[in-house]
């Protein structure tokens, strides 16, 4: 045991002292932090540009019918579409609104701008516009305004999560992100780290220094040491990102408290909403993403993440040092490759295209049970929730298939190591594992 | 010391090692001789308990191998290597741990061996720093830092260039004084006869032929002389020997004779001396090499 221990010290001190942990352990959540800074400060300058319309309108029938919002204001403008072209002429922020007289014929109505507009700018006007004609059309038919007012509903749904702690709002595009990138990282990480074992393998065994090894301790113990060492690296560097990510994210979360608590008060309880134009708030989406992860549970998602990557790593390390020791260079290991990715490209695939849209579905669930893929397959499930007797059985397959995978794995590891120049079939894979000691 | 008692190992098809028992003295250089692939490395991995045995047994000082005879064992396998990108300071204390001494004994054992080696200034250096020949000496010093008790030389001398060759042939003499056992394992048979005290040939998985070279040579010397001379002589009229060879060199003609039974070299100097001016006399012993190929016919 005492052995084991050297060889996972070696193993992890030689990567930990490189140059390239101590780049990548900053690095990343650097990029991670700069990325979430951009990404607020878009949406929030965009919140912030007001947009002004000059409606000049031939046909009549829309004037002093739309209705000003947070971001865009109307203006009626008179004279004729060149005088009123010329106006908007380099600027920013004022757009034109053309209604030709013989729109409904021609549909021939223009937005002119200097600058290209957004989508939803355009979105919203169109709608407006639909709203109006549709109204004086209705109303044209006879129709009470009373009755049109009262038959105007919109509807927002607020979902909420029946869990033990009592009703919890469920923020399902939060959910949605967090599943994503915690099984994004768990189908990374399997990679890098197992290819890194792999890599270890091959090493030591181009180097020769396999054999001088071997002769003090034994194969197995030699394995299991470069796995848990590797391993090792591996955690310390999601522990330094999850702490590094916290303290810049609670000091950023103080830079922008300010802001934060004056639109949580402007926060609309949306039920069902009578109103024929409600003039609901619209939240900022950067601010919406920091409330939507306070709900989420970090310290069950971490921990689940944390075993899950262990576990996982385990299994495909195994596998990854298997390969490694049956060839002689990196350039032979394709051939052993591919059963061994397979699995997990397949289930980051089916993962974000079916688990994640239907995380309860009979495929989800049988992909978070078997231990090749549970730890992809389940890491997109657990931010939704999934009942306590699943995950405990996932846990007992995921040890028990890492348990019998190493085995397997080190019954080729003991003979791959020692084998040089020879083309490896599965055939003789197949071999070294029945030989005897 | 080492007491090896009909080892069968077999790989998928192939039987390496066919019911070969060999013994081992202390205190003695032993010799493991024979061609590629006869069966030398699989012994060699047996004895370090890389691999096991199918049956058989091996017996370190009276006690069967177990794991606490590693420790015990140094071993420089043929093909050999370091990690390229570790100090050698730092890859020797983990390799001398690994061996199971304390950080401060591998340390101490370090320092002296790396004095002795004149390789004080390597501690910070890289493997991939070195040379060659640097590095063969840092794989002996490796083999050697637990201060082990049998040390096992897979193919030693081959990549060395002279200098370094004589060095550790030096150190390992050294250490054979001190009392370690000491076992050369190798197809050039000719680059440790002199070294060796016992040899044991391997060929095709089975031992063919065990026991001190003395022994061994006596048993296939032959009664074969090698005469230099100067004059002429009339060959075909003696008949204490029998002519194998003749060499003409120069002014000096060389011939190989086999003598007939009963007869020394003292009659048939007799019987030259009249004759020719004698220059050099010398009984052909047969190299382990020629040993080796009679045997092996001998056995065909």
């Amino acid at each position: 045991m005492k052995k084991v221990f050297l060889i996972i010290e070696r193993e992890y001190l030689s990567r930990v002292k490189k140059k390239s942990f101590l780049i990548l352990t900053f690095l990343v959540p650097s990029l991670f932090i700069a990325m979430y800074a951009a990404v607020f400060f878009i949406y929030k300058n965009e919140g912030e540009s007001k947009k002004e319309f000059l409606v000049l309108d031939e046909s009549g029938i829309f004037k002093n019918e739309f209705k000003n919002s947070e971001t865009i204001t109307f203006k009626y403008a008179d004279g004729g579409y060149a005088a009123n072209k010329a106006k908007i002429k380099n600027k920013k922020d004022l757009l034109l609104l053309y209604v030709p007289k013989d729109y409904a014929s021609s549909n021939d109505i223009e937005i002119l701008s200097a600058k290209k507009p957004g989508f939803s700018l355009l979105n919203d006007v169109e709608k407006q516009m639909e709203n109006i004609i549709q109204n004086k059309k209705l109303i044209a038919a006879g129709i009470d305004t009373a009755i049109l007012k009262s038959s105007k509903t919109q509807i927002n749904i607020n979902a909420k999560q029946l869990t033990d702690e009592g009703e919890k709002d469920a923020n399902i595009g939060a959910t949605y992100v967090v599943g994503f990138i915690s099984s994004f990282l768990i189908y990374l990480s399997l990679f890098i780290y197992g290819a890194q074992v792999m890599r270890g393998v091959i090493e030591e065994k181009t180097n020769r220094i396999v054999e001088v090894i071997v002769s003090s301790v034994k194969p197995f113990q030699l394995m299991l040491g470069k796995i848990l060492g590797i391993g090792a690296v591996g955690l310390t560097q999601f522990l330094l990102w999850i702490i590094l990510s916290s303290t810049i994210s609670v000091a950023a979360g103080k830079f922008l408290a300010p802001d934060q608590q004056v639109i949580k008060t402007e926060k609309v309880d949306a039920t069902v909403n009578t109103d024929t134009n409600p003039t609901k708030v619209q939240e900022s989406p950067a601010l919406k993403f920091i409330n939507a992860a306070s709900s989420i549970n970090f310290p069950y998602i971490i921990g689940s993440f944390l075993f899950y990557f262990i576990g996982g790593y385990l299994i495909y390390s195994a596998l990854f040092a298997a390969v490694g020791s049956a060839v002689d260079n990196e350039t032979e290991t394709q051939q052993f490759m591919f059963p061994i990715t397979l699995p997990l490209i397949f289930t980051f695939i089916v993962g974000m295209n079916v688990i994640i849209n239907n995380p309860d579905g009979p495929l989800a669930f049988w992909l978070s049970m078997i231990p090749l893929t549970s730890p992809i397959a389940m890491m997109i499930r657990i931010p939704f929730g999934v009942p306590t007797w699943e995950l405990a059985l996932s846990i007992a397959l995921l040890i028990a298939g890492f348990v019998f995978t190493t085995w397997i794995a080190s019954r080729i590891y003991r003979v791959g190591i020692l084998m040089y120049g020879k083309k490896v079939t599965y055939k003789e894979l197949a071999k070294w594992f029945f030989y005897k000691e | 010391m080492l007491s090896i008692r009909n080892i069968v190992k077999e790989y998928a098809k192939h039987r390496a090692l066919d019911d070969v028992s060999i013994e081992i003295e202390k205190g003695k250089i032993f010799g493991l001789l024979g061609p590629n692939g006869a069966g030398k490395t699989s012994l060699i991995r047996i004895i370090n308990q890389i691999t096991a045995p199918d049956s058989g047994e091996v017996y370190f000082n009276g006690e069967k191998l177990n794991p606490q005879h590693i420790n015990k064992i140094g071993y420089l396998p043929e093909e050999r290597g370091l990690y390229k990108k570790m100090e050698i300071g730092e890859q020797m204390l983990y390799l001398a741990q690994l061996k199971g001494l304390s950080k401060a004994d591998a340390i101490k054992r370090i320092k002296f061996w790396f004095e002795k080696m004149e390789m004080q200034t390597w501690w910070k250096k890289k493997v991939e720093d070195l040379s060659k020949g640097m590095q063969q000496k840092v794989q002996f010093v490796a083999t050697v830092l637990h201060d082990p008790e049998l040390i096992i030389l897979d193919e030693p001398f081959s990549g060395f260039d002279p200098v370094n060759a004589e060095i550790i042939k030096d150190e390992i003499l050294e250490l054979n004084k001190k009392g370690t056992t000491i076992i050369f394992s190798t197809h050039r048979m000719e680059s440790v006869e002199q070294l060796c005290h016992h040899i044991a040939l391997i060929h095709k998985s089975h031992k063919i032929l065990d026991g001190s070279i003395k022994d061994i040579k006596n048993v296939y010397r032959n009664e074969t002389y090698k005469i230099k001379y100067e004059g002429s002589l009339n060959l075909s009229q003696y008949s204490n020997f029998e002519v194998i060879q003749e060499d003409i060199l120069d002014e000096t003609k060389e011939i190989t004779i086999k003598l007939n039974s009963g007869i020394s070299t003292n009659d048939v100097l007799l019987e030259l001396i009249p004759q020719v001016q004698i220059k050099h006399i010398e009984e052909v012993i047969p190299s382990i090499n020629e040993i080796f190929i009679q045997k092996v016919t001998a056995l065909n």
